[in-house]
């Protein structure tokens, strides 16, 4: 199963990549969102997958499996949530105000 | 345990909200986030006086014991650079009372600079990895903000490419921490430093302190600097001056921290490649900022310049590199700041950038003059000012460690340093003038009083750094023998 997810996260991360190395604002902008998916994985898969019991602490508990990965997912998903939201509307803004969606005429040094 | 350690953090927080429900009363705002950063600056001061009374101090967030639970841990490092960040963003918000506009202060500018802080002042306490990730989360947020408020063509240009490369930066730093834990199994870094002792530092953990490496060079503008010069340029005089002076320290202060603390075993591996990366961006921001007419851009370079200057103390590892680097950090917060601040005034005053269409200001605005002269001066580390003791103590240490070769370049980049703002000031002070007394704009009081308090500092720490020194003795020495940290972490 770890070995699966795994694949997934990679597969995740190339179709992430290549996004990010294509021109448009909103291609670039699914291209984080992917990799932030694959990073989330990573990290479920890192704490290591369903071992045991749901960790509650009782009087007798049997061995849980480890809580902290999700909780770091969690924040992590709400972060990039955030993240996202404020990109693509940056995006729309660098849209209307510039003219262009294509990364490559975002380029120059000197406007002054 | 000590409640005050969150101040500097929650302070601005808590302020930066309850500033939202004041819009349309500047006044209000002004007077409230002033003094949010003023009485951050005092908690700060008062908890370094508490290091040194009690030794380093911390919080256990909710009562969950280390290292189960997140906390903030103070050491003097840390408290040294919350200080300086407070203090400095003190000073800039005065200089944006009187430059930043109308506009912009009712789009909640404030507030943002508040969060920009807490964010900062967080990844400087935290004790725990992820924690990190999050209080860099916050501070980069409030980052792009600020950096896009006004929404001019040139803003929402740079802005997309800021954002864009910083997403990615922590994209990595996730997967670094993903990495980490599944090695060893915790997120706390006293804990994380144990484990990784007991464990060796081996070749996979090598390979994921690379991974950190790369993260926080990307955030400190080490090597990976290509998105800084654009982004710091665009954004209005005390947003620049915030960003310049704090921002990439905040990366800095990470790799110090994970390379102090976690990952010192491999220093043959780590530590050089540091120094070979610090070499490099002093060649390369030293190319920058003899390469540009613009100042700003000059400037800017100037910044890259200092990030490898500073991570030549952590490539030599000693004591003295870190107390030196301790010393510079706070100095160049300083020094960058004013720095920033007398480039966007002479910009403001002559509504250019180019430094061929300036000319002659001394005769104009004499104090401005001498202002960027004495910035100069210390920028350069002429002794009776801030820059010269950490410049010297991080010679010492890359002589006492045998890099030699960065030990040149180091003190070389100085020569560039030095060259590129005399530029400045031989092209735009001296000369003509060019402003007739009837076209002269009138240099508001506002514009120069932040930049005459920064040059005080400057002067004050560089004449009496004996009041720093305990401090920044103790600093040094807890980045130097991690175990005192550990202890303190994970021992009642």
């Amino acid at each position: 199963m770890e070995t699966l997810m795994i694949l997934l996260a990679g597969i995740l991360v190339m179709a992430a990549t290549y996004l990010l190395l294509s021109k448009n604002f909103i291609r670039v902008i699914i291209g984080t969102a992917i990799l932030s998916h694959a990073v989330h994985l990573l990290l479920m898969v890192m704490g290591g997958l369903k071992a045991g019991n749901v960790p509650l602490l009782g009087e007798n508990a049997a061995p849980y499996t480890d809580a902290l990965p999700q909780a770091l997912i969690l924040t992590a998903i709400v972060i990039s949530f955030a993240v996202t939201a404020f990109i693509l509307v940056l995006a729309y803004r660098a849209y209307k105000e510039l003219g262009t969606d294509d990364l490559e005429k975002l380029r120059g040094v000197d406007d002054e | 345990m000590n409640n005050l350690v969150v101040l500097p953090m929650i302070i601005p927080l808590l302020t930066g909200i309850a500033l939202f429900f004041f819009r349309s009363l500047l006044w209000l705002q002004r007077l409230i986030s002033i003094g949010a950063m003023l009485a951050a600056s005092a908690v700060s001061i008062y908890i370094l006086h508490l290091i040194q009374r009690d030794g380093i101090l911390r919080l256990d967030f909710g009562g969950w014991k280390p290292p189960f639970g997140i906390l903030f841990v103070a050491d003097s490092f840390a408290m040294l650079l919350v200080l300086a960040a407070s203090v400095i963003t003190v000073i800039c918000l005065f200089y944006a009372f009187f430059s930043i506009g109308k506009a912009r202060e009712k789009m909640y500018v404030y507030p943002f600079i508040l969060f920009l802080i807490a964010g900062v002042n967080g990844s400087f306490l935290t004790g725990d990895l992820f924690n990190l990730f999050v209080c860099f989360e916050v501070m980069l947020l409030a980052s792009y903000v600020l950096i896009s408020l006004g929404g001019k063509r040139v803003q929402l240009r740079e802005s997309f490419k800021y954002v864009a490369i910083n997403i990615l930066s922590s994209w990595l730093f996730l997967v670094a921490i993903a990495y980490l834990y599944g090695a060893v199994g915790t997120l706390n870094m006293a804990h994380l430093s144990q484990r990784i002792a007991e464990v060796g530092q081996g070749p996979l953990l090598t390979t994921i302190s690379i991974v950190f490496l790369i993260v926080f060079s990307l955030k400190a503008g080490l090597v990976l600097y290509h998105w800084l010069p654009g982004s710091y340029r665009v954004a209005p005089t005390a947003i620049a001056a915030l960003f310049g002076a704090l921002l990439t320290k905040v990366g800095m202060y990470a790799l110090f921290r994970v390379f102090t603390l976690l990952f010192y075993h491999q220093p043959e591996i780590t530590h050089t490649l540091i120094g070979i990366m610090a070499g490099i961006t002093l060649i390369g921001g030293s190319i920058g900022a003899i390469a540009y007419q613009n100042v700003r851009a000059i400037v800017t370079y100037n910044v890259i310049i200092t990030v490898g200057f500073i991570l030549i103390g952590l490539a030599a590892s000693t004591t003295m590199g870190y107390e030196g680097a301790a010393y510079y950090f706070i100095h160049d917060m300083v020094a960058k700041a004013l720095l920033f601040l007398l480039a966007g005034t002479m910009i403001a005053l002559t509504g250019t950038a180019a430094i061929e269409r300036m000319s002659g200001l001394i005769r104009n605005y004499p104090l401005l003059g001498w202002l960027y002269f004495i910035a100069i001066l210390s920028i350069v580390g002429i002794p009776p000012l801030s820059g010269f003791i950490g410049k010297m103590l991080i010679g010492q240490a890359a002589i006492e460690s045998h890099s030699y070769l960065l030990l040149a370049l180091g003190f070389l980049s100085s020569l560039f340093v030095l060259y590129s703002l005399l530029r400045i000031f031989l092209n735009c002070f001296w000369g003509e003038t060019i402003i007739s007394e009837e076209n002269e704009a009138p240099l508001k009081r506002g514009l120069l009083m932040p930049s005459i308090l920064l040059a005080i500092l400057s002067v004050g720490i560089g004449i009496a750094p004996e009041w720093l020194a305990p401090y920044v003795q103790d600093a040094a020495h807890t980045l130097a023998n991690p175990e005192e940290y550990i202890n303190a972490v994970l021992e009642d």
